[in-house]
């Protein structure tokens, strides 16, 4: 029997990029406000697994041709590299560094390392939670 | 070099990482591991010089002052056993490159280990209890995938064990930690022992060191709390065995060891009398395992419980000798457990039964693993001059020193049953005639496992010869842990 999916898949595909920029939303009011890496990279975990449930694991996969081990992977070194370039500097392991920048958009900016941390974390968080899906979801 | 105490943590963390991306190409992972592991043991060595030259090291993350952020420690004693589990790691990898299988290397197989590692070192380094949580957790994680790795009936079987046990340690340990928190009110090691010694460990605090007790008795393994430890060990390959035999049971020793020389040292007449007492009582209850299996792996296996009841006895003397005795049997106890587990190994690869019912004659055949063999076992009963002999004696001789007689003589009777736990090994594999036909090996892979097994026993033979020049840094660890201001004030010393 084919089931019609065209609502769900429409809507999918509208309801997608309204999650994923709050996650990229979240993902960067995190210094100021509730959010961070941790719930930004689950919000795009979630909206990730709503493709997956509008469509298959097989469309998903061409879509996003990531291998998600590797995702996690860079999303470690990040954090790593961001804590440990304190090394360089004979300072205690993550002392952070953080300055006013003025950015041609969006005006003076304050542009902190934590941020690039926050972005390992955020790649980790993406890269376990989809490699854990589709171990489970791809399994037959 | 401020961050120099962190080099042992970061660099397999960092191999690890770099292991991700050449998931199917083995050798790649095999020469990186090994690299990895080698710059480690330089940074952990050139850490012990510089504790030794200069003193306790402390690094406190992110430039926050002390109380306030995560700070890391690494003391004379800390700095041994960090180097000790990167040098006894360093052989098992390069032992299981002939005896894991492609299968397993294809599968994350090295990067677990070295994120184990990192977990260890961090456990072992950090001064803050709740970062010992966490790390705790680094170790579990990577353990859990190295005990389900291969996916056998057995295996899966015992990793579910194993994993229910230690998740339910872990709330028990964030339970006990939050107690702690919320009387003492912070995190940091040197700080709770000081604002312990302020409200000088009131009834409370006696309660949330027996509960300290409890957690890591279970990860370490003593009386009431380790039944989950034979079934769940004997399960994985011999490599994996032998890393857990020799470090994971040994972290739950260090914390004990830890919380109870930094922490709760204002009425030892109730918390070190009872870690007293399950001390002895853990010793008897491996004897009795030791004698009772036929079983290659079970044996050795008790064995291990029984070490841990030793080095418990001698912390809880908590006066020089047995202080030092039981820094100097920890590490011989990591050395000589993970040359038996190799050699075991090597034994039932040989004859393909891990059975000493079913072994016999093989000095005919393999003389030198023979003789190996004989070696370690004596170095593992403290037979002098090898390795087992000092350590054990400076404990007896804290026990005497704190009336302890009683306990002092059960730690020599446990000697013994020690002693013929292992001899029979030999007796039954080594000597007789062959019960058999042997198995097809091939000569080749014999030697390449030999070649860890040797090395591993002639470092626990230099160990145990070596005492005299290794004494200082012995001494060393063993005067912080009896007098924890000298750890405070290189904490809070700003």
């Amino acid at each position: 029997m084919k089931t019609n999916d065209v609502i769900l898949q429409t809507t999918a595909k509208v309801v997608f990029f309204i999650i994923f920029l709050f996650s990229i939303h979240i993902f960067f009011t995190g210094h100021y406000a509730p959010g961070g890496g941790f719930v930004g990279g689950l919000l795009t975990t979630g909206a990730i697994v709503l493709l997956l449930l509008a469509f298959d694991l097989r469309t998903i996969q061409q879509i996003l041709p990531f291998n998600f081990t590797i995702v996690t992977a860079i999303g470690l070194l990040l954090a790593l590299g961001t804590a440990a370039g304190s090394i360089a500097f004979n300072v205690p392991f993550f002392t952070h560094a953080f300055d006013d920048f003025t950015l041609p958009l969006f005006g003076t900016t304050s542009l902190h390392t934590a941020m690039l941390f926050d972005s390992g974390v955020y790649l980790v968080v993406v890269g376990s939670a989809i490699t854990i899906i589709q171990s489970i979801g791809g399994d037959d | 070099m401020i961050n120099l105490l962190l080099f042992p943590i970061i660099i397999p963390f960092f191999f690890a990482m770099i292991l991700l991306f050449f998931k199917e190409q083995v050798v790649i992972q095999r020469v990186v591991t090994l690299i990895g592991l080698a710059l480690s043991l330089v940074a952990s060595c050139w850490l012990v010089a510089t504790v030794k030259a200069e003193g306790i090291q402390t690094v406190t993350l992110g430039s926050w002052p002390a109380p306030f952020g995560i700070t890391m420690v690494s003391d004379m004693f800390s700095a041994l056993l960090v180097t000790t589990t990167i040098l006894l790691t360093f052989f098992v990898v390069l032992y299981s490159f002939k005896t894991i299988g492609v299968e397993r290397e294809r599968f994350f197989y090295y990067p677990a280990i070295l994120f184990m590692i990192t977990g260890i070192n961090g456990a072992f380094t950090t001064g803050d209890i709740f970062n010992m949580f966490v790390f705790f957790e680094v170790l579990l994680i990577a353990s859990y995938l190295l005990i389900v790795l291969g996916g056998e009936k057995r295996q899966l079987r015992e990793s579910i064990k194993y994993i229910l046990v230690n998740v339910i340690s872990s709330a028990l340990f964030v339970i006990t930690v939050a107690y702690l928190y919320s009387v003492i009110g912070t995190l940091n090691m040197a700080d709770i022992s000081v604002k312990i010694a302020e409200i000088n460990q009131p009834g409370i605090i006696s309660v949330i060191a027996i509960l300290f007790l409890i957690v890591f008795g279970i990860k370490g393994a003593i009386f009431p709390l380790y039944f989950w430890l034979p079934g769940s060990y004997a399960a994985p390959p011999i490599p994996v065995l032998a890393l857990f035999g020799a470090l994971l049971t040994k972290v739950g020793v260090y914390a004990i060891t830890r919380t109870y020389t930094l922490f709760f040292v204002h009425d030892l007449a109730f918390t070190h009398q009872f870690l007293l007492v399950l001390s002895l009582l853990t010793i008897i209850a491996g004897c009795i395992g030791a004698l009772a299996y036929f079983d290659l792996k079970q044996i050795i296996i008790y064995n291990i419980v029984i070490a841990v009841g030793v080095i418990l006895f001698g912390v809880a003397q908590m006066n020089t000798a047995g202080m030092e005795g039981a820094i100097y049997y920890l590490i011989h106890d990591m050395l000589i457990k993970a040359a038996l587990f190799v050699l075991i190994g090597i034994i039932i690869y040989i004859t393909g039964t891990s059975n000493l019912r079913e072994m016999g004659g093989l000095i005919k055949t393999h003389a030198s693993l023979g003789w190996f063999y004989l070696i370690a076992a004596f170095g593992l009963a403290g037979i002098p001059p090898l390795s087992g002999f000092l350590g054990k004696l400076l404990i007896v001789k804290g026990g005497f020193e704190a009336d302890h007689a009683i306990g002092s003589i059960v730690i020599l009777a446990s000697s013994l049953i020690v002693l013929l736990s292992v001899i029979r090994i030999f007796i039954y594999a080594f000597w007789g005639e062959l019960k058999q036909p042997l198995p097809v090996t091939s000569k080749g892979s014999y030697r390449a496992m030999m070649i860890p097994a040797v090395a591993l026993v002639i470092i626990t033979i230099a160990y145990g010869v070596g005492a005299e020049w290794l004494m200082p840094y012995m001494s060393d660890a063993a005067n912080v842990l009896t007098d924890p201001s000298i750890y405070i004030d290189a904490v809070l010393k700003e």
